[in-house]
């Protein structure tokens, strides 16, 4: 791999090409919130929050899924990104019903983090109040739609680390659900393994394990993440 | 069959169909089909045996003829002379009088309600006389479920010149010097686009024809695929000579029986006369279609989402580059055009790039098909040259407003567009002019609106459209289009205030910016332009809900 220049907020790098602007950022140093992004997993450019301003691009582009360029000028922080990353969030967290306080991973929660790393202070959109299952069918773990963030997080590991596929998604707009098999109780699965993957790069208190009271949920994601490398190696 | 035997094939029909006296053509269009025309035809087709007249006189069905408002329609050939809602009693009046005494019957004709005298050669109505037909040149004058009428007119003679004369690199010279621009929506100069698929090097390309159209009210693919299927194939073919495809796919969604069935037909009688297959026209050549059928998600018609659909994934949309023609069906090269952009490709290779250039302006040439609908007097399919302005468009062709009501504003461009006020009907119709109003020239829905109409409602009807059709991968579009309609919903029954509509901007701007494809991306443009000129409306119904708010504590 080659060395190429590059600015990022008008300060000079030399990167990797072939890497994304978020990998090139985080070698810096540099953080870009990001919710659907996961080391190693497929990246779906779905939440927007990594979303920057490249110069001479009339649109905002994802960094995990941009190319660095030779002499590309890239600003990761703005008045103008920062307002959107806030209003994202806000909009994360009037879609479903997030109450904190009765939650697993209150305290160990990414959503929780963004919130804090973007500066929101309220919600200014009011809550949507949708109806969502809790599904505890499964001997180990709980799915709570209720705090899903449409991450697909859980998907792509299922599908592409696990090889199960066990999870999916169904309808569209802002009643997308996550389903198990063929829209069955998680429980009745006959592709899921148990591994605990999904629940592991859950970013939220949705995927968790039943051993978990409120707060007590501690993921760990990295573990998940070195296994990608490994496998990596391996092969 | 080689170019030689088609050649001779293309005289042989084209003699043929020039020893009927008369042609009848009985619109079975879409319009035309709901008010009844497929009886019409059987009619008239036993009424012509009845009374010996087949040797003389054809009748055919045809696609749209385009003032789908008065059918059935039938059509006297080479008169040119339209009957409109024609009923089977009208029919022997019609066949006595125009066809076997040549006395045309003005008070059945086409508009003879509207025209003090009607016009006996309907191309001379001021309806057809702005128009200029390109793509529906044939549609509505040939049976569609008929290869031998396509090739009579002309059909298929510009794939034997591409593949027996022109070199890939010469048909793609000749489609950009057209400078013909996608016709699906985003306007995407066409000869740019085969080239980068003719670029890539790979075992495998694809051709895929866009013939989604899911935007409402839009019924302009349709009218291409059902009146008019050879010429779309014909386009597909061409296109995959040009960039080295081996397979095309026609998405048509799935609410649309007729056309799929009568592209089937289409593509089995190309088939028959080696025009699809191993050896295009006995050359070494190859290339077929197949057919796949939408499930109805107007998100699907987006390329990426239409590639996920294909390979039989859930039709979301993926982040570009990588584009389709770099990486688009399973991950190979895949040119994706619409059904329009494909009907323009065989004209263009037969009459050459130069001659396209002649209609439209500098940066959109050529002609787009627009389905005039809403407050106008005539409504139905219309085909203009680039340029012309909303002004002759709706008052020329369309006949103005019904009623004796006041024009308010125009909606090019459907979900994605964008509503344009009196003071800009003089704008010329092309890519730049509808974007730097604020809207776009989208697919071709041209909706009407009279002064009854309230943009508020307008706006919500689309921002819901958007909301219901968004996939759900992305949270701008998801979420973000979910709370404008609800805010719009809550401006019209009386519940926002000024602080809300402030929020409302704000976040139309932020769909706008960040969403990940074009559904979310657009979906505030009604919202927006509204907004631009039609404050008032906004202004005066926040001013009416704070009083009575306040009045209600
Ligand atoms: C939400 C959405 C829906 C679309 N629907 C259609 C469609 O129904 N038909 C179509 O031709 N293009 C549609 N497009 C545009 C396609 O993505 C693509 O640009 C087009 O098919 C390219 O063909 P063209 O270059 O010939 O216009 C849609 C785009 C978006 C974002
Ligand atoms: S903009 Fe809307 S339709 Fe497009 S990917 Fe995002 S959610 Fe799906
Ligand atoms: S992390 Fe890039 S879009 Fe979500």
């Amino acid at each position: 791999m080659s060395k190429i220049s590059i600015t990022i907020n008008d300060e000079p790098y030399k990167v990797e090409s072939g890497q994304t602007i978020m990998e090139a950022c985080k070698e810096h140093n540099i953080k870009i919130p990001s919710m659907c992004h996961f080391d190693g997993l497929t990246d779906v450019g779905a939440c927007r929050l990594c979303l920057v301003e490249i110069e001479g691009q009339s649109k905002l582009l994802p960094s995990c899924t941009t190319q660095v360029e030779p002499n590309q000028k890239i600003r990761t922080h703005s008045d103008r990104l920062s307002g959107h990353r806030q209003m994202i969030t806000e909009l994360f967290f009037s879609e479903r019903n997030h109450v904190c306080a009765v939650c697993v991973a209150n305290g160990n929660c990414e959503l929780q983090d963004l919130a804090t790393e973007v500066g929101m202070k309220h919600v200014r959109f009011p809550y949507l109040f949708q109806e969502c299952e809790v599904d505890a069918s499964h001997a180990m773990f709980v799915i709570d739609h209720n705090r899903c963030i449409m991450c697909t997080r859980c998907v792509r590991v299922c599908s592409e680390v696990e090889g199960a596929h066990n999870w999916d998604v169904k309808n569209r707009g802002y009643k997308v659900r996550i389903i198990s098999d063929f829209d069955t109780p998680w429980g009745e699965s006959e592709s899921c393994t148990s591994c605990r993957k999904c629940v592991e790069v859950c970013p939220t208190g949705s995927l968790w394990s039943k051993d978990k009271a409120q707060g007590q949920s501690k993921k760990n994601p990295q573990m998940i993440k070195d296994l990608i490398e490994k496998r990596k190696v391996n092969l | 069959m080689d170019y030689h035997e088609f050649e001779e094939l293309s005289a042989k029909l084209k003699t043929q169909e020039s020893m009927n006296s008369h042609k009848i053509c009985v619109c079975c269009g879409a319009g035309c089909l709901s008010s009844g025309s497929e009886k019409i035809l059987t009619d008239l087709q036993s009424r012509v045996k009845e009374q010996g007249l087949e040797d003389k006189i054809k009748v055919s069905a045809s696609g749209c003829m385009g003032p789908c408002n008065q059918g059935p329609l039938v059509k006297i050939k080479p008169d040119e002379t339209i009957y409109e809602t024609v009923s089977s009693e009208n029919l022997d009046t019609i066949l006595d009088q125009h066809v076997k005494q040549q006395k045309p019957v003005p008070e059945l004709m086409l508009f003879h309600e509207f025209r003090d005298t009607p016009y006996t050669n309907a191309l001379e109505d001021p309806f057809f006389k702005e128009q200029h037909k390109i793509v529906l040149h044939n549609c509505g004058n040939i049976d569609p479920e008929s290869i031998d009428e396509y090739i009579a007119v002309g059909g298929y003679r510009a794939l034997a010149r591409a593949i027996n004369l022109l070199s890939p690199e010469e048909v793609i010279a000749e489609i950009k010097h057209s400078r013909l621009r996608g016709r699906g929506g985003a306007g995407f100069p066409t000869g740019l686009k085969f080239e980068t698929v003719y670029k890539y090097v790979a075992d495998q390309k694809y051709v895929v024809c866009n013939g989604d159209e899911g935007d409402p009210g839009a019924f302009m693919d349709r009218s291409v695929l059902e009146g008019d299927p050879h010429r779309v194939i014909e386009g597909m073919v061409i296109a995959a000579y040009a960039v080295g495809a081996s397979q095309g796919f026609a998405y048509i969604r799935g609410e649309y029986p007729t056309a799929i069935s009568r592209f089937e037909t289409a593509i089995k009688q190309a088939r028959k006369l080696g025009l699809l297959g191993k050896s295009v026209m006995n050359s070494s050549f190859a290339f077929d279609i197949e057919i796949r059928i939408g499930a109805g998600a107007f998100v699907c018609g987006e390329e990426t989402a239409l590639c996920a659909s294909i390979e039989g994934k859930r039709g979301t949309p993926r982040p570009r580059p990588p584009y389709p023609a770099e990486s688009g069906l399973w991950g190979k090269p895949t040119l994706i055009n619409n059904v329009e952009t494909l009907a323009n490709i065989a004209p263009i290779i037969e009459h050459g790039g130069e001659w396209y250039t002649q209609l439209g302006t500098t940066k959109s040439a050529g002609t787009k098909v627009f389905a005039l609908a809403g407050k106008v007097q005539y409504s139905g399919l219309i085909e203009v040259p680039m340029g012309t302005s909303l002004r002759k468009i709706i008052f020329d062709i369309g006949g103005g407003i019904q009623d004796g009501k006041k024009f308010k504003a125009a909606q090019t461009g459907g979900p994605s567009g964008g509503c344009i006020p009196e003071q800009h009907l003089d704008t010329p119709v092309d890519y730049e002019s509808l974007a730097e109003l604020g809207s776009i020239m989208g697919s071709g829905g041209l909706i009407v609106m009279d002064e009854t109409s309230n943009m508020i409602d307008v706006a919500k009807y689309f921002m819901e459209f958007c909301m219901d059709e968004s996939c759900g991968k992305c949270v701008p579009c998801r979420v973000g289009t979910k709370q404008l309609y609800d805010m719009l919903d809550r401006i019209v029954t009386g519940k926002a205030v000024q602080r809300d509509l402030d929020l409302l901007k704000q976040l139309a701007v932020m769909v706008k910016e960040c969403s990940l494809c074009g559904l979310g991306m657009s979906a505030p443009n009604p919202l927006l332009s509204t907004l631009r000129y039609f404050h008032e409306e906004y202004d005066e119904q926040i001013r009416k809900n704070e009083i009575l708010l306040q009045a209600n504590g």
